[in-house]
């Protein structure tokens, strides 16, 4: 098969492996803060069983130069603490014959079906080197292993162990770098292992996870009130904001359930305070009603919906792109809002902050749809941009003559009382209403109204910031979500390789901005829409608004394995 | 924003709406809309900072008839849009109120979770023993051999709920009874509970007439709450049971933890966004 890989992209996958308690995650967070202390950029994602504690887990980093938004097709490194249940991530850890195995004798033999990959073995005695330690830890020792074979630099996986551990105290610290001292030192046979190069004058950058940027993305937007059920894998979301909405002035209240949290959300942004609440696939279809009534009642509320297996309880702990039918369609009578979907873990930020300002300005509901595998994972990444629409919500003056709270305007938004204002005192309603507010089964008020709650979000001019474009040519890519990275990335190879392939990744979902898509997709002859869930819904979806020629393919792959570069490169090129 | 009592003193019907209710002819509900007018008249409370918050049912429409800030929400949520509001808006009054189906039936798991976090509001149940808005079926307070509803012909065979147990269990720490048919009392059973400092329980015999026109005899069947008010929860238990459900006045009143929240502002955004940089 071929992968296509552009030698201007290098980047460096490692992925570690151990049971329940080897310090897997641990090992990866802090290798992720070395090589940001070494000046690249990375991305580190996490799998792991369905123990709640304990179980075995894996740690995946993608590292490079440039910033990094989707996992490898392979490997490099595979590094063991044990072998225990390492089966359960053959599939999610793919190797090849470029790739290198990094395995403690004393923890066993490699199981043959990752020999069978063609991968280089290094012994590395890491049982034994950290025995000589007192309070020595093995995961430790590994970790000054690999950076010695990687070329990470000392002082930037010392700073980082230091950093980590500095709260379990100057022991704990101590017997750590003393063990990566003996896995950086220790004598190790020739390895084809490439050497990450010195970077000068690193940019500015951060470390974050998808779900704290989604959470600094509210706060970013205004978000000064939240209500919270706890939910895998939305629950650092929330975790995040308790303290720190805290500390802008804002509060957090744990809701008794999801039919509390988004109802509890109402009240605050009735209030007049942005509100905002976080879930996965359960909670949102508990709080459907509830967004349907701040719809109607033109309340502005964002909910973050980080996406899990699904139906039902699904797959908890593991990703897919499987809510957008409910995100879009989920609501009973006719009821416009907005649906986003952020592109990565950066844009975890923007697409919130973006989402509350459109909800503020436009008095309506956003669903924003995140997943596990960009929600969980962490980075490091620039900076990121701020949203800019003006996200003002427009209230009404006090003492306004005869106010109307659902006055019929050009734009379709109407003026907002906050209780308080004197002179603007209404009932917000559920029940449709005349433009006082005034409960109304009358056709012309149905219709007034539903034309009226349409259009403010229709005719709003969204800018550039519908979508992010990457690349030109006569092969498209659209797509959304955490899908968009290995889709730039398809195309970067592809374009490489004398196929100019343009990739789309919408961040607005609905309302879909069918002119501005339709224009992207001017002169195209062939269409791949790519995307992680099994029945391709975004795809159908696209189809329903008449934007796709009939001969447009479907890349459809449900979670939770994630949708590699080199599947939609191949998947591409079975049509050329 | 504190409530600062406006310079003329305003009068009952000044915090009645110009709406009329669709309330058919008798409801309890309407003695129960004048109680409230009449009790934050007397409070002097400024109506621009007081706010009602209901769920779906007959009794729920009370909010567009009051001159306050007001949210009809759906059908078993208002006390979580009222703690919603109350969360991120603690300078205001907050006011809920709804039927016996509304609070108990759909909305029954948010009425335990808002008397255990006591946040200071005041919840008026509109009790009529009945769904009235649908036509007539058995609520969680029905009798269970009441027959009259096409839905349980043979009565619904399960013992009801008693709404001023459950409250006190779960922690409200202010839980009296009302009657519709005896405005003065309530007016004053609301003034209490809207002053009380927590989670303050209301519930209110109100009789719907067109489907349990039975209901026209509570007037024989109320009377003064057999036990004292008590800020001691054990006796407060025990005199609802000897009571029977029919007795009006105050049962239970004590100080409890009032949840709040506890913003610091000692942050700027810019802040949190260093938190993040390497
Ligand atoms: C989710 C949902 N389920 C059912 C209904 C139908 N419904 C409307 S009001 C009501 C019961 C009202 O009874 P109660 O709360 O006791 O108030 P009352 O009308 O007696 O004052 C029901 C079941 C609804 N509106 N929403
Ligand atoms: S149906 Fe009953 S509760 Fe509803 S308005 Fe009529 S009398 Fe009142």
């Amino acid at each position: 098969m071929n992968s296509m890989h552009t030698s201007q992209t290098k980047t460096y996958s490692v992925a570690i492996i151990g049971s329940g308690g080897s310090g897997v995650v641990t090992t990866g967070q802090i290798m992720l803060k070395a090589i940001a202390n070494a000046g690249f950029y990375g991305l580190m994602s996490r799998s792991s069983g369905p123990q709640i504690r304990g179980g075995e887990s894996a740690a995946m980093l993608r590292i490079g130069k440039d910033p990094v938004t989707c996992l490898d097709d392979r490997f490099d490194i595979l590094m063991a603490f044990d072998w225990l249940n390492s089966d359960r991530f053959n599939d999610e850890i793919p190797l090849g014959p470029n790739s290198t195995i990094i395995r403690d004798p004393d923890a066993g033999d490699i199981p043959q079906e990752l020999l069978d990959s063609g991968a280089a073995v290094i012994d590395a005695p890491l049982t034994a080197l950290s025995k000589e330690i007192k309070q020595g830890r093995v995961n430790m020792a590994g970790l000054g292993f690999i950076s010695d074979l990687m070329g990470i630099p000392k002082e930037a996986i010392q700073g980082a162990v230091e950093d980590t551990l500095r709260r379990k105290g100057p022991e704990v610290t101590q017997a750590a770098q003393s063990c990566i001292e003996a896995g950086y030192h220790a004598t190790k046979t020739d390895s084809t292992i490439e050497k990450l190069p010195a970077i000068d004058n690193p940019n500015p950058r951060w470390n974050i996870s998808g779900n704290e940027a989604s959470g600094l993305g509210a706060v970013r937007g205004g978000v000064r009130f939240v209500a919270a059920y706890p939910i895998t894998p939305a629950s650092e979301i929330l975790e995040w904001l308790a303290p720190n909405l805290e500390k802008v002035g804002g509060s957090l209240l744990q809701a008794e359930d999801e039919l509390a949290s988004v109802n509890m959300i109402i009240g605050g942004s009735f209030g007049g305070v942005p509100s905002l609440t976080a879930t996965s696939g359960p909670g949102l279809s508990l709080m459907m009603e509830g967004l349907g009534l701040a719809v109607t009642s033109e309340t502005p509320i964002v909910v973050s919906n980080v996406m899990r297996g699904g139906p039902s309880t699904g797959i908890p702990t593991k990703s897919e792109q499987s809510d957008l039918n409910i995100a879009l369609y989920g609501f009973h009578g006719d009821a416009p809002h907005l649906v986003l979907g952020a592109l990565d873990i950066q844009d975890c930020c923007f697409t919130t902050q973006w989402a509350v300002q459109l909800t503020e300005e436009l008095q309506t509901v956003a669903i924003v749809l995140s997943d596990q595998s960009q929600g969980q994972a962490r980075a490091v990444i620039d900076p990121p941009p701020e949203a800019t629409a003006a996200g003002v919500r427009i209230t009404a003056p006090a003492d306004s003559e005869d106010y109307l709270r659902y006055s019929v305007t050009d734009s379709g938004v109407s003026p907002m009382a906050i209780p308080g204002t004197p002179g603007g005192i209404y009932t917000a309603d559920g029940l449709e209403h005349n433009p006082k507010g005034t409960p109304s089964s009358m056709a012309g008020d149905h219709q007034v109204q539903l034309d009226k709650r349409l259009r403010k979000i229709v005719d709003y001019n969204y800018q550039d910031d519908w979508a992010v474009t990457r690349g030109e040519g006569e092969n498209v890519i659209v797509t959304w979500g955490s899908s968009s990275g290995a889709s730039f990335e398809a195309a970067e190879r592809l374009t490489a390789n004398g196929h100019p392939t343009k990739a789309v990744a919408l961040r607005l979902l609905a309302p879909l901005q069918i002119d501005r898509l339709l224009a992207q997709l001017n002169g195209a002859k062939r269409i791949v829409v790519v995307e992680q869930n099994h029945s391709a819904q975004f795809f159908q979806y696209l189809h329903a608004n008449q934007v796709l020629p009939g001969e447009a393919r479907s890349l459809a792959r449900p979670g939770p394995l994630p949708i590699r570069p080199s599947d939609i490169v191949t998947f591409m090129m079975e049509d050329f | 924003m504190t409530c600062q009592p406006p310079v003329t003193p305003l009068k009952a019907k000044d915090y009645k709406s110009q709406i009329k209710p669709v309330w058919c002819p008798g409801c309890g509900h309407f003695s129960i809309l004048s109680a409230v007018t009449k009790a934050l008249a007397h409070l002097a409370l400024s109506k621009e900072q007081t706010a009602l918050i209901s769920g779906i049912g007959c009794s729920s429409r009370l909010p567009a008839y009051t001159d306050v800030y007001g949210f009809h929400g759906v059908h078993g949520r208002a006390l979580a849009v009222a703690s919603g509001l109350k969360a991120a808006r603690p300078d205001l009054t907050v006011l809920v109120a709804g039927g016996d189906g509304d609070g108990f039936s759909i909305g029954g798991n948010h009425f335990m979770h808002a008397c255990r976090r006591n946040m200071d509001m005041t919840y008026i149940v509109m009790d009529n023993e009945v769904y009235g808005m649908t036509k007539g079926q058995a609520s969680p307070t029905t009798a269970p051999d009441w027959t009259q509803s096409k839905l349980t012909p043979h009565g619904t065979g399960v013992p009801s709920f008693n709404p001023a147990a459950i409250a006190l269990a779960t922690g409200a720490s202010f839980v009296a009874r009302g009657f519709s048919g005896d405005p003065k009392t309530l007016t004053q059973l609301l003034v209490e509970a809207i002053q009380h400092k927590g989670f303050s329980f209301v519930q209110v015999l109100s009789p719907c007439t067109t489907f349990r026109p039975e209901q026209k005899n509570w007037k024989h069947e109320v009377h003064d709450f057999s036990g004292e008010p008590t800020q001691n929860s054990a006796q407060a238990a025990h005199n609802i049971h000897v009571d029977g459900g029919m007795g009006v006045g105050i049962i239970y009143q004590a100080e409890h933890p009032v949840w709040e929240p506890t913003p610091s502002a000692t942050h700027t955004v810019d802040d949190l966004n260093m938190g993040f940089s390497l």
